[in-house]
C-alpha cells in the first residue's frame, strides 16, 4: 500500500470537478457553504477583498480557525500558505488539511522560489496566469492548477484572460511539430517533458480550475465554458447581499453551465453582488496576479 | 427504431469525466445525466465519486431522487463508486440520508483525511469471486468510505486485507475505491458488460 501518491493527490482534484470551492472565514460560513452545495471550502482569516482593503502582510490562518472549520463540515477543507513558505505548509499538513493553496493572495514569503511540493503528503493547488507558469508549478508537484484572475475584485476579466491564455497555448502546442517543442519549452520557461505531454494530450496533466473575480452565477458558467473544470469563489459569496442564495446559485450554475434557460432562472433575484473594482484602477503593487515566478 | 443503449453518468459534481472515459474504453456510449429527462434516456448508470453531501443536495434540488429510485427498482445496472457507494448504502456514519439499495453500513472518510489517501491492490480473494484468479485489481482510495457491515443478501466482490471494498446486490455494484482512475476496466465491464453490437 502506497500512501499519498501523486495519483491519489490528483484523484482528489478529480473528485472536486464540476464543483464550487468557497472561501470561508469561520465555521458558520463553512456550514452555509456546505449547505449550498459547495464541494470544498477554503479556510482563511480574511477574504481577498478584505485583504486588499485592510492591507498589511497576509499570512496563513490560525490553526484554531482551520480546526473549527474541519470540525464543522464533512467536505474537504483547504487552506492557503504564502508562496515559498514551506513551514506554513508543514503546519497545514500537520493539521491534515485536504489541499494546500500556495497562493498569491497572501503576501509572498519568497520572491524567487516556490515550495517543492512533491515532498508533501498533502496535495497542492497553485495559481497561474499562463501555460509556462502552470507547468512550472506542476513540475514542482502541484496536483491542481487554478487561474489567478485578480482576486478580491469581483471582476472576471483577468480570470478570463488567464483561462484563454492557458488553453490557447495548449491548443498551439498540439499543432506543433515535435522538433519545435524544445524551443517552445525554453520560451515558456517550462519543463520539456511536461510541454511534450501537453502537446500529445491536449490538456494539462492535472485538473484545471478557475479562480479570481467570480461574483455571479454567469461568471462561474463563463469559466466553465472557457474550459475550467471547477470554480473557486473567494469574496464573491460572503461579501454579497444574500450569501446563502448566491452560494447556491453559483453551485447550480457550475452544474448547469450549458443550459441558458436554467442559468436565467438561477440568476434571478439574487440581491446585490459584491461591488467590483476596475483592474486599471489598481496600481502595479495592488495586482496580486503578478506574484509567482 | 429505438435509440442506441447508453450508460449514464450522474454529472452533478465529482469524478464523472473519468467514468465517461472508462466507459468509452469499453466501447459504451456514455452520456452525462443532470436532469430526470436525461436519466429517462439511459439503460445503466454510474454514481461517481465526489462529495456525497453535495451530490445528495443536488439530487434533491434537481428532482432526481424519485427517478433514481425508479431506475434502480426497474433492475437497471448501477455502478456506485466512493461517494456513490455512500448514497447507495443502507446506513451511513456520520448520519446522512441514503437510498439503501445496498444493504451495507458505511463510514464516511473512515480511512482518514486526504493525507491518508492511498493506492494498492485487492486481495486475490474471495475464492470464486470475479477477480479471484486474475491479475490483482488495482485500487485507489481517496478520502474513501469504509464498508463496516454487510447484510445477508449482499455479495462481497473484492476485499482489502479481508475487509469488503466492493459489493453487489442485484444489478447494483458499490465500490469504496475509484476504478475509473486506474487503467483496469474489469469493474466497469462487470457492471455493464460488453457494448451492444453494431
Amino acid at each position: 500500500m502506497q500512501k499519498s501518491t501523486f495519483q491519489a493527490k490528483v484523484g482528489l482534484a478529480e473528485m472536486l470537478k464540476g464543483g464550487v470551492i468557497m472561501d470561508v472565514i469561520d465555521a458558520d460560513q463553512a456550514r452555509i457553504a456546505q449547505e449550498a452545495g459547495a464541494c470544498a471550502v477554503m479556510a482563511l482569516e480574511r477574504v481577498p477583498a478584505t485583504i486588499r482593503k485592510e492591507g498589511g502582510v497576509a499570512r496563513a490562518s490560525d490553526p484554531k480557525m482551520i480546526q473549527e472549520i474541519q470540525q464543522a463540515v464533512t467536505i474537504p477543507v483547504m487552506a492557503k500558505v504564502r508562496i515559498g513558505h514551506f513551514i506554513e505548509a508543514r503546519i497545514l499538513e500537520a493539521l491534515e488539511v485536504d489541499f494546500i493553496d500556495e497562493s498569491e493572495v497572501l503576501t509572498p514569503a519568497d520572491d524567487e522560489f516556490h515550495i517543492e511540493k512533491h515532498d508533501f503528503a498533502v496535495p497542492f493547488v497553485c495559481g497561474c496566469t499562463d501555460l509556462g507558469e502552470a507547468l512550472r508549478r506542476i513540475g514542482e508537484g502541484a496536483a491542481m492548477m487554478r487561474t489567478k484572475g485578480e482576486a478580491g475584485t469581483g471582476n472576471i476579466v483577468e480570470g478570463v484572460r488567464h483561462l484563454r491564455s492557458v488553453n490557447g497555448h495548449i491548443r498551439k502546442l498540439t499543432r506543433m511539430r515535435p522538433e519545435e517543442l524544445m524551443t517552445e519549452a525554453k520560451n515558456l520557461g517550462a519543463p520539456y517533458d511536461l510541454v511534450k505531454w501537453v502537446a500529445e494530450n491536449g490538456r494539462l496533466p492535472v485538473p484545471q480550475f478557475a479562480a479570481g473575480g467570480v461574483a455571479t452565477p454567469a461568471d462561474a458558467a463563463l469559466c466553465m465554458a472557457l474550459g475550467a473544470e471547477a470554480v473557486f469563489v473567494g469574496s464573491g459569496v460572503f461579501l454579497s447581499e444574500d450569501p446563502e442564495q448566491r452560494a447556491r446559485a453559483i453551485v447550480d450554475a457550475v452544474t448547469h453551465w450549458e443550459d441558458p434557460k436554467k442559468l436565467a432562472e438561477i440568476s434571478t433575484g439574487l440581491g446585490k453582488p459584491m461591488s467590483g473594482l476596475e483592474i486599471k484602477d489598481l496600481s502595479e503593487h495592488e495586482r496580486l496576479a503578478t506574484r509567482g515566478w | 427504431m429505438s435509440p442506441p443503449r447508453a450508460i449514464g453518468v450522474l454529472a452533478l459534481q465529482g469524478g464523472w469525466a473519468a467514468h465517461k472515459a472508462a466507459l468509452a474504453d469499453l466501447g459504451h456510449a456514455a452520456v452525462e445525466v443532470r436532469t430526470p429527462a436525461q436519466l429517462a434516456r439511459v439503460d445503466g448508470l454510474i454514481l461517481p465519486g465526489g462529495e456525497s453531501t453535495t451530490h445528495l443536495k443536488l439530487i434533491d434540488r434537481y428532482g432526481l431522487a424519485a427517478p433514481l429510485e425508479a431506475f434502480v427498482a426497474a433492475g437497471k445496472p448501477v455502478l456506485a463508486t466512493c461517494a456513490g457507494l455512500i448514497l447507495a448504502a443502507r446506513a451511513v456514519t456520520p448520519d446522512q440520508r441514503s437510498f439503501g439499495w445496498l444493504d451495507v453500513a458505511v463510514a464516511r472518510n473512515a480511512w482518514g483525511r486526504q493525507v491518508h489517501s492511498f493506492e494498492g491492490f485487492a486481495d486475490p480473494t474471495p475464492p470464486g469471486g470475479p477477480f479471484a484468479s486474475e491479475l490483482p485489481l488495482p485500487l485507489l482510495f481517496i478520502r474513501a468510505p469504509r464498508i463496516e457491515s454487510v447484510g445477508p443478501d449482499v455479495e462481497v466482490l473484492a476485499t482489502l486485507d479481508g475487509e469488503p471494498i466492493m459489493v453487489r446486490r442485484g444489478a447494483v455494484i458499490g465500490a469504496a475505491f475509484h476504478p475509473e482512475l486506474t487503467p483496469d476496466r474489469r469493474v466497469h465491464h462487470l457492471a455493464f458488460g460488453d457494448p451492444p453490437a453494431g
